[in-house]
């Protein structure tokens, strides 16, 4: 098993020692207001279906076997298109560097609450790194992060604070700011790592069906940011998933999200269930959580069908917190089919 | 959460940073051994690393199929999957069992005057040992305590406090009674329900600060222990319960009635926010409601809403709503109403509902005066004060 940080080929150490020196707290985001959205919002999914080698079980999607240099190609294939370069290694770094703008500090948001077998892929994140380090972030201005640093170990994250490598570590360690942020329906005390460590937020989030909220993805991934997530499942999480994402301190940040769908959860989530879980073998990426959160949940719909389940809406729990983001007063994305652009590669 | 705010370090006249108190409080503990009570090893933080002598089988909850339950504590009845918590955020169930994670996982403890609870009918004049853990089973918008209510327990500091421990503290300080508040002592139902045991066999009393917002058993099984009650009526109002408090109205109206049939001391407190939950039809629901349910001499406390947490966009209430409040409250029936949150207010003192005289007169927190007799009645007219006055 792959352990981030752990392996020199990706050249964490090497490559971080020159931002070493300026390693210690950023004050607060350096890029400045909110996006606002174009017209239409590209969604790219990239498929591979031999993604995982031939050792992996192709009905056990916990024994990930993914085949890390495909991975890293899909990677690519997710995220370059989105700005309109090509797939390629080049055209990948090129995009990266777009999505890290000015920024000094990125850090990835990763969602590990399922444990292994249903939570971001270390390979992908570490493939995620690598790009990253090569559109000229230093590693250790990269910190890879979720809520709780012992979860992180349980979906096979390897805990690294300090030296010249990429971060990598929970909340736990740093805890939340003392002020709250709030929102509309939503007042919240918000991880330091996302206050001090993340002038761009990348968002990584896994997906899967949700007992409560009907989904689970980019959108709701952000409850792991805060310090009182428990507080914001009543009403299948709406209209919180989207007053949480308003916050500025999210927003300003958020500038990617990629999905990792080599495993996906279409029913009985969001703990993971085996027995509900397929290899989907897909990203998706887009700038607009919004966007592919829509795309995201349609996927679950037609594999729900297919396996002759119910539809979310039949079961009344469709996400509808994907609807109140996209409105008026939230308008963080676009969740209307016809606004936005669909890429299948 | 309820609405006893935790004093700043200034503010209180018994003011100890709230973890060294503890600490000191513990630091008895040795005495305590030499009289048969064992206290407990501490680790670096007050914690070990994984909390394990906090977390105990929760006492309310159903096992369900694929190892979810659902919890029976409170009218929320959280459906909650393995590995996950309820929304109180202090309740995990770990593969199919219920855990409370806040058993004996102190974050706030003060000495406080008893009416600063408020309980006016209850001991005046005496000290309440104040305790609270993490967590709360609503998320009001104008809570005070957020910090601690609305946080789950690893993310604040902590102090192990056994109930033995708890009881030998108040002993040593003179309090006649151990006070769950601050936070929402719902969510801490197992400890306050230990705590209480553990203190009523050393001869110190409970009482309880809460929203009421609990299913009938576990009110029953966990504030049946209590010797004195104190609840949070935020609103007269549903939609006010679903929009500003994250709760229902109609299970505190049936907690009260419950508590009334249990013959538990009860006061109730009413904060009034300007605009939300003040107009005259409300208020007078609301006291007509207590009258024909609980009786003429429930104390009623009208108190003064601060800007505070998410509701910071509302002025102060007006001095002139809370003396409405009470008119209109009065009017209907109720013997006792009080006006607090404003310091030096005749509504502060205890009258005689039948002679109208001032039988205890109180100046901030204090009770400076209290007339009423041994056998709790009126000294002027003789006229029966509702109230347990001595203890
Ligand atoms: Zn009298």
């Amino acid at each position: 098993m792959t352990k981030l940080c752990e392996r020199s080929r990706r050249n964490f150490l090497a490559q971080g020692l020159a931002g070493a020196a300026a390693l210690g707290v950023t004050a607060l985001c350096a890029t400045g207001e909110p996006q606002t959205r174009a017209e239409r919002s590209r969604v790219v999914v990239a498929r591979d279906p031999h993604l995982r080698g031939p050792d992996a079980k192709a009905d056990s999607p916990a024994s990930s076997g993914i085949d890390t240099r495909r991975l890293q190609a899909l990677l690519d294939q997710a995220v370059a298109p989105l700005f309109g370069f090509p797939a390629t290694e080049k055209g990948a770094v090129a995009a990266w560097r777009r999505v890290v703008g000015a920024g000094r500090t990125v850090s990835l948001k990763v969602n590990t609450l399922g444990g292994r077998g249903m939570a971001t892929n270390v390979e992908l994140v570490e493939a995620a790194c690598e790009r990253l380090q090569q559109a000229g972030v230093a590693a250790p201005n990269i910190t890879v992060w979720d809520r709780d640093s012992e979860e992180m170990e349980r979906a096979g994250f390897r805990i690294a604070t300090g030296g010249g490598r990429v971060q990598c570590y929970g909340t736990d360690h740093v805890g939340y700011e003392e002020d709250l942020a709030a929102w509309g329906s939503v007042g919240s005390r918000l991880s330091r790592i996302l206050t001090r460590s993340s002038d761009v937020l990348i968002n990584l989030p896994v997906l899967k069906d949700h007992d409560g909220a009907g989904v689970t993805i980019a959108l709701k991934n952000m409850y792991g940011v805060i310090h009182n997530p428990n507080k914001y499942h009543p009403n299948g999480c709406n209209p919180y998933v989207a007053d949480l994402n308003m916050l500025t301190e999210i927003r300003a940040r958020m500038r990617l999200a990629v999905c990792d769908a080599t495993a996906a959860m279409y029913e009985g989530g969001p703990g993971f269930k085996p027995q509900f879980s397929w290899p989907c073998n897909a990203l998706l990426a887009a700038e607009d959580p919004v966007a592919l959160d829509f795309v995201g949940w349609q996927m679950i719909e037609r594999k729900r069908a297919e396996m002759g389940l119910q539809s979310l809406e039949a079961e009344k729990r469709a996400p509808r917190y994907i609807a109140t983001a996209a409105d008026r007063e939230h308008h963080l994305g676009h969740a209307d089919p016809a606004q936005i652009q669909l890429v299948e590669v | 959460m309820n609405r006893e705010f935790l004093p700043a370090e200034d503010e209180t006249r018994s003011a100890f940073d709230r973890r060294s108190f503890v600490k000191c409080a513990l630091a008895s503990g040795a005495a305590l051994s030499a009289r048969g009570f064992t206290a407990p090893a501490l680790a670096a933080d007050g914690q070990t690393a994984n909390g394990a002598q906090f977390t105990l089988e929760a006492r309310f909850y159903q096992k369900l199929d694929n190892r979810k339950i659902k919890c029976k504590l409170c009218p929320r009845e959280c459906v909650v999957g393995d590995k996950e918590r309820g929304y109180c955020g202090v309740r995990e169930n770990r593969g199919g069992v219920y855990f409370t994670l806040v058993h004996s996982r102190v974050c706030a403890a003060h000495i406080d005057p008893i009416e600063k609870k408020p309980l006016f009918h209850y001991l005046p004049g005496t000290m309440a040992f104040s305790i609270a853990t993490a967590g709360c089973n609503v998320n009001c918008k104008f809570c005070q305590n957020w910090d601690i209510s609305q946080s789950r327990p690893e993310e604040i500091p902590a102090e192990y406090l056994a109930p033995h421990q708890a009881a030998a503290v108040a002993r040593q300080y003179n309090c006649p009674t151990i006070a769950y508040t601050y936070s929402e002592p719902v969510v801490f139902a197992e400890y306050a329900m230990d705590t209480a045991d553990a203190a009523h066999a050393a001869g110190v009393r409970s009482v309880v600060v809460s929203n009421g917002y609990m299913q009938h058993d576990s009110l029953v099984a966990a504030y049946g222990r209590m010797d004195a009650v104190k609840i949070d009526l935020k609103a007269f109002s549903e939609s006010y319960y679903a929009k500003v408090v994250t709760g229902q109205l109609k299970p505190v109206l049936e907690s009260l009635v419950t508590l009334r049939k249990m013959g538990k001391w009860t006061e109730i407190v009413y904060l009034v926010v300007p605009t939300l939950n003040d107009d005259d039809a409300e208020l007078r629901g609301l006291a007509a409601w207590i009258k024909a349910n609980l009786g003429p001499d429930v104390p009623l406390h009208f108190t003064q809403f601060h800007p505070e947490y998410l509701l910071k966009n509302l002025p102060i209430t007006p001095v002139p709503t809370l003396e409405r409040a009470r008119q209109i409250a009065m009017a209907e029936g109720l013997h006792y109403v009080y006006i607090g949150n404003v310091p030096g207010h005749p509504a502060q003192n205890t009258y005689c509902p039948q002679c109208g005289k001032m039988l205890v007169e109180r100046v901030g927190f204090t009770a400076r005066q209290v007339l009423i007799r041994k056998n709790s009645t009126c000294p002027f007219c003789g006229h029966r004060i509702a109230g347990i006055w001595r203890a």
